[in-house]
């Protein structure tokens, strides 16, 4: 938000200079730039009005004021006379300072981050306050007084906003709502637990006298204080934690409860300064229920307000589809919205947030693009992860202030021990009482990491610094108090807490490498369990959950996703029933085709083994007996032996130690280790995601091989429905063509085309290059079709009738824009009236389909998987990698694609076949179709039937 | 809780289940939950495609295989009493009930454990794990930028480190000596089923 602020503000900025001094405008700025950089204490000088503003307005936006005075004062600094260069300071001044600031902040984690391994033993939030620290002695000392503070309108209104959409948007929602009672009584019960034992026991040590007689505050002044101080901050919190390794389910309890426990920090906070305000004696026992009651009303409030903005912004991004560009404005405007009314209904603002972004995450990430969804997720975590250093700065500059240090050791001394002590007995009570309800209980190491992981922020700082002196005499002690315990948790424990785990966690020191055996079998034994629980569904299985599956399914999904989205979501449920009848059929069609086509295809056949061995799956590995994987593998066995007899020790262990580091860089990690992880700050998504999509290419490839093996007696059952599909015969004879079934693996696709085309020079290519070259032929390719003419692939197509390979009216451009786009992901230009044109037919289409799937056992329809990682898994990765999802010949999908070609363009690129509605051009058989080079191509290397000269291809091959 | 005892009326034979998987009626409740779950068709057994449809399963590296686990060999369907006595090898060993000598060894025991995993392996089921077994596994384990070299390379140094007799297999017993020093327990226990 900051950034876009910052944004707004200069553009508008030049936009007025424009106006002012049109011919100097240009040369201001070039004047700006050469001029030396503002000494520090020019911009400080000047930013003072503005400070002293800012820290006394809470939670209000005072921000622009400056901005605005220094605009009045614009005319008359350009009324004398003409200047040829000016100094526009006052005038750029706000925007300038929060850029430097920004990048200051910026180029603070770069240098942080230089040093690997000071970031992995002290975690950044203390390096950035240290650095705050010394910002602020440098400020004092060129000063003589401290000018910045973290301003808490600035860190209410900005700062937090950006972080609490983060953490909600991007919420494991999953894991959240398995913990949510865990989670709810952490944030409720123990925030007040908190709050009212630190609040006591230190009325209870001031009474005792152990805190000096200058500390000016009574009970409710120290309930006060104690409310603010018992929060667990979510900044700090997610800052440490995310570097310490903890199970997912005690990082999303320890930050869940920081985030819900806003409610009761919000409350116990307005309750007591009122309660403050009017003086300990006027207070009613009513006044105790309406606190009661206001805490209901903020929560409960604060969720539901998060939750229509979540309705809102699900269903208008419903509509975006032609307004793609401005999708991440709505998710951030309306996030960002749900904050703001929340906050100007005095409702809790961060739980209006975070359930507005777990709300509306599943709906949005299904609607926008892909490529909104790119932006979203980098831009947020982006503002999030500057907002952060710019808090964590802040808070270190904030305590280089002669007026804060108002220091009473028994004061500062007692909050630590009473917010450490308490913490720790209220995580035990608590667990103690969880344990007896939960399936899996929190072991003592949980409570330790819990209770020692209660770190304090920015919150209570923001908190603290809004009391008013006049009511709450002991403010400054209270703020040097805060300063303090903030410091020492976030620094002190931050920084220990690791080591902390570490010791905890691994008690007994495995020193010994593992052997090769072990780290195999050990990583074998995490999938099995990993395998387990999936089936067990035990990670989390709640008959709630089926309900609300059900709800979603049944009308919120219906209401809040575009058609197109939501179809897509019940396609994977047929894809069983589907992907059976559908190979039945292939097998058939595979047995059919053999004999014709046995020349060729064999040859093509052994060249795409070749150049996939390793990816052979399973039956097929084993079946063939590939003479040169043999030789291959006799060969270097024999290498391995003589190196290990000749080698002299040293040599033996390198080799070990090569195998070893093979192995754990390259063995596939377990599931548990990177899924249902919020990270603000890393996105390690492409690792997961290609694992994913590699293993899941592999286990459909080995699923469909199994069963064409299973099912190869039942050939020859479906002869009658070929000429209805031709389609998906010819589809099913290419895949045979290669002797691989390539049905499920769209990978395979282009990696095939290049196999066929270029089977003489490519032979042992490794995969992904593979990729690339099969991309670039296809774009060749589309250009020389009309000279191949009648012979080759395209009489297969004509005698095929296949109306699949149609595009609808491609202009010449979409012909050949996409692949020239570079074969990365396939650019998104489908005309609006290749959309428009679809539908209708597609109707048929999808009508034809559906009535087929139902009457006639012919290869059916094809599904699209709908897992969303699948989903996602494929979006991301466009053409070049164009995997993990099943590669169909689908006609139910087309439906569904349709009204949005745009949208799906990255999905559908890799071997989507065009809608097969019939088209007046659809005889020729020679366009390209415009979006779908792989579609092309695949009609290409189609074997022709048996009647037709298999010889022919050759040629055409280039 | 109530609605447990009425669901665990409907399992047939439930009370020899818990004694001999161990499982807790609440566990047994769930895992009933779970498996009418993935039984789509109400046939009151699971096949190979319910557990197929398994999204998580397909990201599985071995995914596939766990699944034969699950059915002996010409049985097409799995019933509840052996979904449970499979996933009851995953429970972890309950440290505090001392075990009675006289009983048979639980099917959480750390041998079970283990030769539910050696099985996994040995696809045969000729007690040993030929070097095609542990290729054909390390195949589907390892990323696919590694060559068949390095994983022939690999295989075959996991074997003669394993192999005790010098018949280049890895029989069962070769197989939990080479793991003798990893905690079973702690790695084939969902803390789920505790």
């Amino acid at each position: 938000m900051l950034a876009t602020l910052l944004l707004v503000l200069s553009s508008v900025s030049v936009a007025v200079t424009d106006l002012y001094v049109p011919e100097t405008s240009a040369r201001t700025e070039r004047a700006l730039a050469a001029a030396p950089v503002p000494s520090p204490t020019a911009p400080l000088h000047i930013s003072e009005e503005r400070s002293d503003a800012g820290i006394a307005l809470a939670r209000s936006a005072d921000w622009h004021e400056p901005a605005a005075t220094t605009d009045r004062s614009e005319p008359s600094h350009h009324g004398g006379g003409y200047k040829i260069v000016q100094w526009e300071w006052s005038y750029v001044q706000t925007p300038y300072i929060i850029a430097i600031w920004i990048l200051v902040a910026s180029v603070a984690k770069i240098l942080f981050h230089f040093s690997q391994r000071v970031t992995t033993v002290v975690p950044e939030s203390c390096l950035l306050i240290l650095l705050g620290l010394v910002l602020g002695g440098i400020v004092l000392i060129a000063n003589k007084k401290q000018l910045y503070q973290l301003d808490p309108g600035l860190f209410f209104l900005f700062l937090l906003p950006t972080i609490v959409g983060d953490a909600g948007y991007f919420m494991p929602s999953r894991l959240f709502f398995d913990n949510l009672g865990a989670i709810l009584l952490y944030a409720v019960v123990g925030t007040l637990w908190n709050a009212f034992c630190t609040g006591f026991s230190l009325y209870g040590a001031k009474l005792a006298g152990m805190i000096d007689e200058k500390v000016e505050a009574g009970m409710m002044e120290f309930l006060l204080f104690g409310a603010l101080i018992s929060a667990v901050d979510p900044v700090a919190v997610l800052a440490v934690f995310e570097e310490v390794h903890v199970n997912e389910t005690l990082f999303i309890i320890v930050f869940g409860e920081s985030l819900l426990n806003d409610a009761v920090t919000v409350v116990l906070y307005k309750v007591y300064i009122s309660f403050v305000e009017v003086g300990p004696g006027n207070i009613h026992t009513a006044d105790y229920f309406k606190g009661v009651a206001s805490f209901f009303i903020v929560s409960i409030g604060g969720t539901v307000v998060g939750l229509i903005f979540a309705l809102i912004l699900a269903f208008a991004t419903r509509f975006t589809k032609r307004v793609r560009i401005i999708e991440p404005l709505f998710v951030f405007l309306l996030v960002y919205l749900a904050y703001l009314t929340a906050e100007l209904l005095s409702l809790s603002s961060i739980l209006s947030m975070t359930f507005c972004g777990i709300g509306c995450n599943k709906y949005v990430e299904a609607n926008i693009s892909q490529k909104s969804r790119t932006t979203v997720k980098y831009t947020m975590k982006t503002l999030a992860s500057i907002a952060e250093t710019i808090i964590f700065i802040f808070l270190g500059i904030s305590a280089v202030d002669k007026s804060k240090w108002a220091w009473d050791t028994g004061l500062v001394s007692c909050t630590l021990i009473f917010i450490f002590v308490f913490r720790a007995m209220g995580v035990v009570m608590q667990t103690w009482v969880l344990n007896r309800f939960r399936l899996v209980p929190l072991d003592k190491i949980d409570q330790v990491v819990m209770s020692y992981g209660g770190l304090r922020g920015a919150v209570a700082f923001a908190l603290v610094v809004l009391l008013d002196g006049d009511h709450v005499k002991a403010k400054d002690y209270f703020v040097a108090t805060t300063i303090i315990v903030i410091f020492f948790t976030v620094m002190f424990q931050g920084l220990t807490i690791k080591p902390l785990v570490k010791w905890l966690k691994v008690p007994r020191s495995t020193s010994r490498k593992p052997t090769i055996n072990e780290e195999i079998h050990e990583r074998a034994f995490d999938h099995i369990l990993a395998a387990v629980e999936d089936i067990a569904g035990l990670n989390g299985y709640h008959h709630w959950r089926d309900k609300w599956e059900q709800f979603d399914k049944n009308y919120l999904s219906k209401l809040l996703m575009r058609k197109s989205v939501y179809h897509k979501g019940e396609l994977w449920e047929v894809y069983q029933k589907i992907n059976i009848r559908d190979a039945i059929s292939l097998i058939d069609q595979t047995t059919q085709s053999s004999a014709g086509r046995k020349e060729q295809g064999g040859n093509v056949l052994s060249s795409a083994r070749l150049s996939l061995p390793s990816m052979a799956s399973r039956t097929s590995f084993s079946e063939v007996a590939n003479v040169t994987n043999y030789l291959r593998g006799n060969e270097s066995g024999v290498c391995l032996d003589l190196q290990v007899i000749d080698m002299v020790p040293s040599g033996k262990v390198q080799e070990e130690t090569e195998t070893h580091h093979l192995l754990t860089g390259n063995l596939y990690k377990p599931r548990r280790r990177y899924q249902a992880h919020y990270s603000r700050h890393f996105m390690t998504v492409g690792d997961k995601e290609r694992q994913d999509r590699e293993v899941f290419q592999r286990n459909m490839r080995s699923r469909f091989e199994s069963f064409k093996s299973t099912r190869h007696k039942g050939k020859g059952r479906h002869k009658k429905d070929r000429s209805q599909k031709k389609r998906k015969g010819s589809d099913a004879k290419e895949q045979d063509v290669n002797g691989k079934p390539r049905r499920n693996v769209s990978w395979q696709d282009t990696a095939v085309l290049n196999a066929d085309s270029e089977e003489e020079k490519s032979e042992n290519s490794d995969p992904e290059k593979e990729e690339d070259v099969g991309i670039t032929f296809v774009a060749r390719r589309a250009d020389e079709i009309p000279k191949q003419g009648p012979k080759s692939a395209s009489v297969s197509l004509e005698t095929c009738q296949s109306p699949s390979v149609m595009p609808p009216s491609p202009t010449c451009a979409e012909k050949h824009l996409p692949w020239k786009g570079g074969g990365g992901t396939l650019p998104v230009c489908v005309s609006m009236e290749t959309t428009k044109i679809i539908p209708i037919d597609l109707q048929q289409a999808w009508n034809q389909s559906i009535s087929s799937l139902e009457s006639l056992a012919s290869p059916p329809v094809q599904a699209e998987p709908q897992h969303p990682r699948v989903a996602a898994i494929c979006r991301q990765e466009g053409v070049r990698a164009p995997g993990g999802r099943f590669q169909f010949p689908s006609e139910e999908e087309e439906d569904a694609q349709s009204p949005q070609q745009q949208e799906m363009q990255p999905l559908m690129c890799s071997g989507r076949p065009p809608p097969q509605a019939p088209l007046p051009n659809q005889g020729t058989g020679r366009r390209p179709p415009n979006f779908n080079p792989c579609v092309y191509l695949r009609s290409l290397v189609t074997a022709p039937p048996p009647g037709s000269e298999p010889h022919s291809r050759g040629p055409t091959q280039l | 809780m109530g609605s447990n005892y009425s669901t665990l009326s409907k399992i047939p034979n439930v009370d020899d289940l818990m004694q001999e998987t161990g499982f807790t009626p609440a566990h047994i409740v769930r895992l009933y939950d779970r498996f009418n779950a993935l039984d789509k068709d109400k046939k009151g057994h699971l096949s190979p495609q319910d557990f197929e449809s398994i999204k998580e399963l397909a990201m599985n590296p071995i995914g596939d295989r766990i699944i034969g686990a699950f059915f002996t060999p010409g049985q097409e369907v799995v019933d509840f009493h052996s979904f449970v006595r499979i996933l009851a090898h995953f429970r972890p060993v309950d440290k505090n009930r001392p075990r009675d000598p006289n009983t048979p060894e639980p099917v959480n025991s750390r041998t079970s454990k283990l030769r539910f995993a050696f099985q996994l392996y040995d696809q045969d089921k000729d007690g040993k794990i030929s070097r095609a077994e542990l290729l054909q596994v390390l195949r589907s384990m390892m990323e696919m930028q590694v060559t068949e070299e390095q994983l022939e390379s690999i295989a075959d140094r996991t074997i003669q480190e394993a192999d005790l007799d010098g018949d280049s297999t890895i029989s069962f017993d070769e197989f939990r000596k080479s793991l003798e020093k990893v905690n079973i327990d702690h790695k084939m226990s969902s803390r789920f089923l505790r």
